[in-house]
């Protein structure tokens, strides 16, 4: 249906929106899940290998998982810095933003930018411009299943 | 319409590495291979772009900024910062202008109105983006990983300048359509295209009505950045009020980049995309003979990183410029 | 064995939060989609329902972003066993302070070391 410069406004929308659903180019959805698997696959593998390291060591199952949290975020950040992370998430979408190091990427990344600006107003306060939500909701929500867990035990 | 026509005495382009290594590459007069251009911020080389477009544009025409009476010229960021800073190296009274992906074409028709309406001789107009900047501005960090969809734009990183002028040799600015700003309801900040596709329509078909004329009188059609799926919906768009302008239509975002080659998915978008296509690419065309008569269309979406947030749709832009070879 | 299933499980983790991001409108971005990651990952563990699947899978569930949500929950519930009330303020920001500030802390340097390509 061809859109109408005659018709009322919210008429034109709905024509003009089918006409955009047609031509629209979908998502390259297979490609985008099968690399998803693979990388996302591979990060968790390559955590594993550390979380097994430091058990390895004798670290308890807590203190293992910190550790090697702390190393792939180490990674992440450096992969951040050579500019080679976001390259890796062009294909892997998911699979890089998903895992921890995909929080500590959009750590580095603002705070990298911001440099222009400064280490005080730029990077120190840039860093949090992405994280912020992930924190603010987990840290809400683990206060409210908390609360819950001391009221009803 | 034009009872005095304005011509376009000189222009000049300045590009990135992306677009250096694109189909254009041999139509820009400089290809800049650092996108920081020697300058500390990406800001600053957007500027340092935008400032060298102009003094090339005033050394084509050999003339001094002294000798302009205003410039016009505008670029996608916050409080149009490039124009701004440009403006105070060069000295010349200054007019700023936003019209996001639009400005350079809205720089254009106004400068031509002030020279046909006798309030100057010459105007020096110009456009800066770059992908680093509006990135940063609009999107997310550039290290920062993202997918971009299918329909995702490259904003273009470089700067076009033209020099406007009473009486000369060259291209000439017959008429200019001034664009309404339309909203068809997109909202997708990664598809332009398809919330820009409207208001390229709507200002071709408005200006082809109003100067009485058809598709037959042009040689071309030329919008600003539509991309390679907004190319299409506008096309369609301006068949179905009347006009066929399918084998004449051609599209600066789907030219300046290899699609496959460069992986810039849509094309390319920005300031600069219609700034350079027109000022290295059509003038060239137009200067040989090639093209007599073009309607350029630049497209701009109006909206900023906040309003999507605030759940607002896209408010979209289109100014045309009717440019002939006398 | 437990590299297979920290390969397939993290991969599954990714591909389902792959597909909410293609298949959604443009409205639900990434963010949106990480947040929902950490918070289903508060409440699946609060419910008890995430630490048989970390005993299982391994890295497969710690490493995405849900199990930062697991991590968090199960800090800030060992917060409310040992301290009480306080404990729920306390304990999850504690739990995860070691991925918090090594981001913090690499993020600060690798700003300080490296220039973003652009």
């Amino acid at each position: 249906m061809p859109v109408d410069p005659n018709k009322p406004l919210e008429m034109q929308k709905k024509q003009y929106q089918e006409m955009v659903n047609r031509s629209k180019p979908k998502h390259p959805v297979l490609r985008n899940i099968f690399w998803a698997f693979v990388i996302g696959g591979i990060i968790c593998t390559i955590g594993q290998g550390f979380l097994n390291y430091f058990m390895g060591l004798g670290l308890p199952a807590l203190e293992a998982g910190t550790a090697s949290a702390i190393v792939m975020v180490f990674f992440a950040a450096l992969f951040t810095g050579l500019g080679i992370y976001d390259e890796i998430t062009r294909y892997g979408g998911a699979g890089t933003i998903v895992p921890i190091t995909g929080f500590a990427n959009s750590m580095v990344a603002p705070a990298m930018e911001a440099r222009s600006e400064g280490m005080v107003l730029g990077v120190g306060a840039r860093l949090f411009t992405i994280a912020g939500p992930i924190l603010t909701f987990g840290f809400t929500f683990a206060w409210l299943a908390a609360i819950l867990y001391y009221i009803f035990g | 319409m034009f009872k005095n026509p304005p011509v376009i005495a000189a222009t000049a382009t300045i590009v990135g590495p992306k677009e250096g290594e694109g189909p254009l590459a041999q139509t820009f007069d400089k290809i800049v291979e650092d996108p920081y251009y020697a300058e500390k911020s990406w800001e600053k080389a957007e500027r340092r772009m935008l400032e060298e477009v102009m003094q090339t544009a005033l050394k084509k025409a050999a003339l001094a900024p002294t000798s302009i009476d205003y410039l016009l010229a505008g670029d996608l960021l916050n409080q149009i910062i490039s124009a701004g800073f440009t403006a105070r190296s060069l000295g010349i009274p200054f007019i700023g202008l936003y019209g996001a992906c639009a400005t350079m074409y809205e720089g254009l028709a106004l400068g031509a109105i002030l020279i046909d309406g006798g309030f100057a001789d010459y105007v020096l107009v110009g456009a800066s983006s770059h992908y680093s900047t509006a990135e940063r501005q609009y999107r997310f960090p550039t290290e920062q990983g993202v997918q971009r969809p299918p329909t995702a734009q490259w904003t273009v990183t470089g700067a076009g300048a033209a020099l406007l002028a009473r009486t000369g040799a060259g291209p000439v600015i017959t008429h200019a359509t001034i664009g309404k700003v339309l909203d068809l309801g997109q909202g997708d900040p990664s598809d332009f295209g398809s919330a820009m596709a409207p208001a390229a329509a709507d200002t071709i078909v408005r200006h082809l009505q109003d100067t009485v004329r058809g598709p037959q009188d042009f040689d071309l059609f030329l919008t600003g950045d539509l991309g390679l799926y907004g190319k299409g919906l506008a096309e369609q768009l301006v068949r179905e009020r009347g006009f066929d302008i399918g084998n004449k239509f051609a599209d600066c975002g789907t030219m300046i980049y290899d699609h496959h080659r460069q992986d810039t998915h849509a094309g390319g978008s920005g300031c600069a995309c219609a700034a350079v296509v027109t000022g290295g690419y059509l003038m060239q065309q137009m200067l040989t003979g090639k093209i007599k008569r073009v309607l350029g269309v630049a497209t701009g979406a109006l909206l900023s990183p906040l309003t999507t947030k605030q759940g607002e749709t896209i408010p979209v832009i289109a100014h045309a410029v009717a440019i002939e070879m006398r | 064995m437990d590299f297979l299933k920290a390969f397939i499980f993290g991969g599954l983790i990714c591909v389902a939060a792959q597909l909410i991001m293609d298949l959604t409108s443009y409205k639900v971005t990434p963010a949106h989609v990480l947040v929902g990651l950490v918070t289903a990952g508060v409440i699946l563990s609060a419910l008890g329902l995430y630490q048989p699947f970390v005993d299982f899978a391994g890295a497969g569930a710690s490493i995405p972003l849900t199990g930062f949500g697991h991590i968090l929950a199960q800090g800030a519930i060992e917060g409310v066993k040992k301290d009480g009330l306080l404990g729920a303020f306390t304990g999850g920001a504690a739990a995860a302070a070691g991925g918090i500030t090594a981001a913090v802390v690499f993020g600060y340097f690798a700003a300080l070391l490296f220039r973003p390509k652009g």
